[in-house]
């Protein structure tokens, strides 16, 4: 849902330099014309659906038409959101947009994923999240008392989450020009005094940490996703972090980074940290909470967990002597319960995540390069 | 995970891993046939675990890595036309034909689907009679049987409107033309467990007397892994070469008489390509010449599409373990994941990818997974 934001210029600008290193279309030495085999597909002339994937196209949409585009320096940080200077106070700033199918899901429904999808990536900074603007775009044909219980939702999360909706807008687009339902909303939030989170502060040596199990929104959706509905008993952790996030500010300002793990889920939010601070981080897969049902579901998919959404969930990169207060203030909030130290970051294999596996083996966890896909095998 | 983490177990792994080592004296190089199974590897890090000696070299059993170019250029014809809905399973959708993909032609305009069975594509298909679905029906001994069965069950209900892009091949001739190659360094198998579970164990006895190679029947977790190389490395040091089954609690040797059956009623045998590899006669199946009506490539007449696969690509040598693929010219350079040249390296699976990613953290100051490289 934050596909642009989560792959920031920043994560982009190394995206392309690796790809340079590997002889991309730019490079003169390299003759693709004569090629009949898999041809670069960097050439594509339309969107495909792996540009909102959050992984590697998205982030080449943001490098090479939108940041281009728009220049300014709000877009030039990676951040879950943008923090700007207004006469001497610090906000922050982000904009999500929800095309979420279906749109009632166990757990949470549209409503509650704008809410908090917003509200998260402000407090990803650090911020405490204030305001919202909600834009609905709709389709001639929904059903009003469909619209109603999304705003509803919508209503009921905001004061939950203790932001006011302040603005919004509603458009109506032609029966088949849609599809049903569509949600943005922007965030506006203020950042405390003496805090500065963002994903290039992460250091050697930072302690890796989760909120909480992953997958269970990604899992939570796919159950009920038209053509694949099955059983699996789980719900979507669709909820607003910026109470847990005020909890571990209490315990110290010197939080490096904090991201919550969305599309692509906790292995493209780690390798885009890795990419703008340019440290590796090694994880602990045994460590990493994975709830049983979504390992079951993901191994019947053929999906691997952490490529898998949440909606509830963050990491923080804390630096060694916070680590042990951080963890336990997370613990003692109800969002924060099941958090776990999950690996740390290190001076090797700057731009990387590694898994050390349960076996003792050794794996690359790399950034999707688009939407994650069920295999068939 | 009831199933799951019993075969994931950290301490059975290590006692397997101790037997392995007791047990090897001198180097052999097995390969695992199926690309569930490479995956497995790498995701654990088990070729890293494993002594030196023993080598592994992933086989052709990745659908996705071998399913020829050309096929992938008849797909994308075919998707493109506008009373087509294209059906696939999702993995395919990346998969570059020449210069696009499945991805792209939905892209501009095309109806291509992702589905979970092709029994779902068969339903699509009742609900829109106006339109013509078609099915990517491609892979090994495992996915042929419901494809089969959504075949039969069209031609039962009569629904004329649905019809299979089929690509299906079968391991055994694969092993054979891999054991026919004059330079071939296999000395075992790993045999991909669930090929087995459909098509049980027959077939392989006269393979393993044939060519004197263990055939050790093998599952997908990390502990099915350790056991398939530990049975495979006692039949060679013991200098024995015969069928066993490491994988009882999903392989009986008959195989499933149920889906077999399914298979003979709508298929033939047929010679397949294969990418990287090429023709390998009789290697395949394709519908029988009674489903015809029900073969998209007759159906919408794109036999004239023909594609050669670059020359470049060497994938064909590295599935028959006599290339690494680091040293091959373009690895790395003009073939990259994201710009493949070749099978190998379109698929998480494929062992050019695999390769690649290990070598990106390579280095003298690492190590252990300098092991994984086996420069």
């Amino acid at each position: 849902m934050t596909s642009t934001e989560a792959a920031g210029p920043a994560a982009a600008g190394t995206a392309g330099t690796a790809t340079a290193e590997a002889a991309g279309p730019g490079d003169p030495a390299v003759d693709f014309s004569g090629w009949t085999c898999p041809a670069p597909l960097r050439g594509r002339e339309r969107i495909v659906m792996g540009h909102g994937g959050g992984g590697a196209l998205s982030a080449e949409l943001v490098e090479h038409v939108f940041a281009p585009a728009f220049g300014g320096r709000a877009l030039s940080t990676l951040a879950d959101s943008a923090a700007l200077e207004v006469d001497g106070a610090r906000l922050a700033f982000s904009t999500d947009s929800f095309v979420v199918r279906p749109l009632f899901f166990p757990g949470g429904s549209i409503g509650d994923l704008a809410v908090n999808g917003t509200v998260n990536d402000l407090a990803m900074s650090g911020a405490r999240p204030a305001y919202l603007s909600c834009g609905f775009l709709l389709e001639e044909g929904v059903e009003l008392e469909l619209v109603a219980r999304i705003a509803e939702a919508l209503g009921a999360a905001a004061r939950t989450a203790e932001v006011e909706v302040a603005t919004g807008d509603t458009k109506v687009v032609e029966a088949g020009r849609g599809d049903g339902v569509y949600v943005n909303t922007a965030g506006i939030g203020v950042i405390p005094h003496g805090v500065d989170i963002r994903p290039q502060r992460a250091a050697p040596g930072d302690v890796v940490i989760v909120s909480g199990a992953i997958g269970l929104h990604g899992v939570a959706v796919l159950s009920r996703r038209e053509g694949l509905e099955f059983e699996v008993g789980v719900e979507s952790d669709c909820a607003a972090l910026g109470g847990l996030v005020a909890d571990m500010l209490a315990v110290t300002r010197d939080l490096h980074v904090l991201r919550d793990p969305t599309r692509g889920g906790v292995a493209a939010a780690l390798n885009e940290i890795a990419a703008a601070a340019s440290v590796g981080v090694v994880l602990q897969e045994r460590a990493v909470p994975v709830p049983e049902q979504v390992a079951a579901a993901c191994s019947m998919l053929g999906l691997d967990p952490m490529y898998v959404a949440n909606e509830g969930k963050l990491l923080a990169f804390v630096p060694r002597t916070e680590a042990d207060a951080v963890l336990a203030a997370m613990r003692a909030h109800p969002l924060g319960a099941e958090a776990a130290v999950i690996g740390e970051c290190v001076t090797e294999h700057p731009g990387m995540v590694v898994a050390r596996t349960g076996l003792g083996g050794t794996r690359v966890v790399d950034l999707p390069l688009g939407e994650q896909l069920p295999r068939i095998c | 995970m009831k199933y799951i983490d019993e075969f994931q177990d950290p301490m059975l792994a290590e006692r397997l891993l101790e037997d392995i080592h007791a047990a090897v004296t001198r180097p052999w190089a097995l390969m695992e046939v199926c690309g569930g199974q490479t995956h497995s590897i790498i995701r654990h890090g088990i070729d890293q675990l494993l002594p030196e000696e023993v080598e592994l070299i992933h086989g052709p059993g990745c659908p996705v890595c071998v399913t020829p170019l050309e096929l992938i250029d008849k797909a994308l014809e075919i998707a493109s036309r506008p009373e087509v809905i294209f059906c696939s399973f999702g993995d395919m959708l990346r998969v570059p034909g020449t210069g696009r993909d499945l991805f792209q032609v939905r892209s501009e305009g095309g109806d291509v689907r992702v589905v979970y069975s092709p029994l779902d594509a068969l339903t699509l298909a009742r609900e829109n009679p106006d339109r013509e679905v078609v099915f990517f029906g491609i892979g090994f001994e495992t996915t042929a049987p419901p494809n089969a069965m959504a075949v039969h069950q069209a031609a039962k209900l009569g629904v004329r409107n649905f019809s299979l892009l089929v690509s299906h091949v079968r391991v055994p001739p694969a092993i054979e033309a891999i054991m026919s190659a004059p330079d071939c360094r296999v000395r075992a198998f790993l045999a991909a467990g669930h090929v087995c579970s459909v098509m049980g164990t027959q077939e392989y006895p006269e393979l393993a007397e044939r060519f004197g190679v263990p055939i050790v029947v093998t599952g997908f977790e990390p502990l099915d892994i350790l056991e398939g190389v530990r049975r495979a490395v006692r039949q060679l040091e013991a200098g024995r070469h015969t069928v066993e089954n490491a994988y009882p609690r999903a392989v009986v040797a008959q195989g499933n008489p149920a889906a077999r059956a399914m298979l003979d009623e709508v298929f033939v045998t047929a010679d397949r390509g294969w990418r990287g590899i090429g023709v390998i006669p009789d290697s395949g199946w394709r519908l029988a010449p009674r489903y015809r009506e029900f073969d998209a490539e007759y159906r919408f007449s794109v036999d004239g599409i023909t594609t050669r696969e670059p020359a470049a690509c060497r994938s064909g040598e590295v599935l028959q373990g006599l290339l690494k693929p680091h040293e091959c010219e373009a690895f790395g350079t003009t073939c990259t994941p994201r710009t493949p040249l070749g099978a190998t390296m379109v698929s998480s699976e494929g062992a050019c990818a695999a390769y690649y990613l290990y070598r990106r953290l390579g280095g003298p100051t690492t190590a252990p997974l300098e092991a994984s490289t086996r420069d």
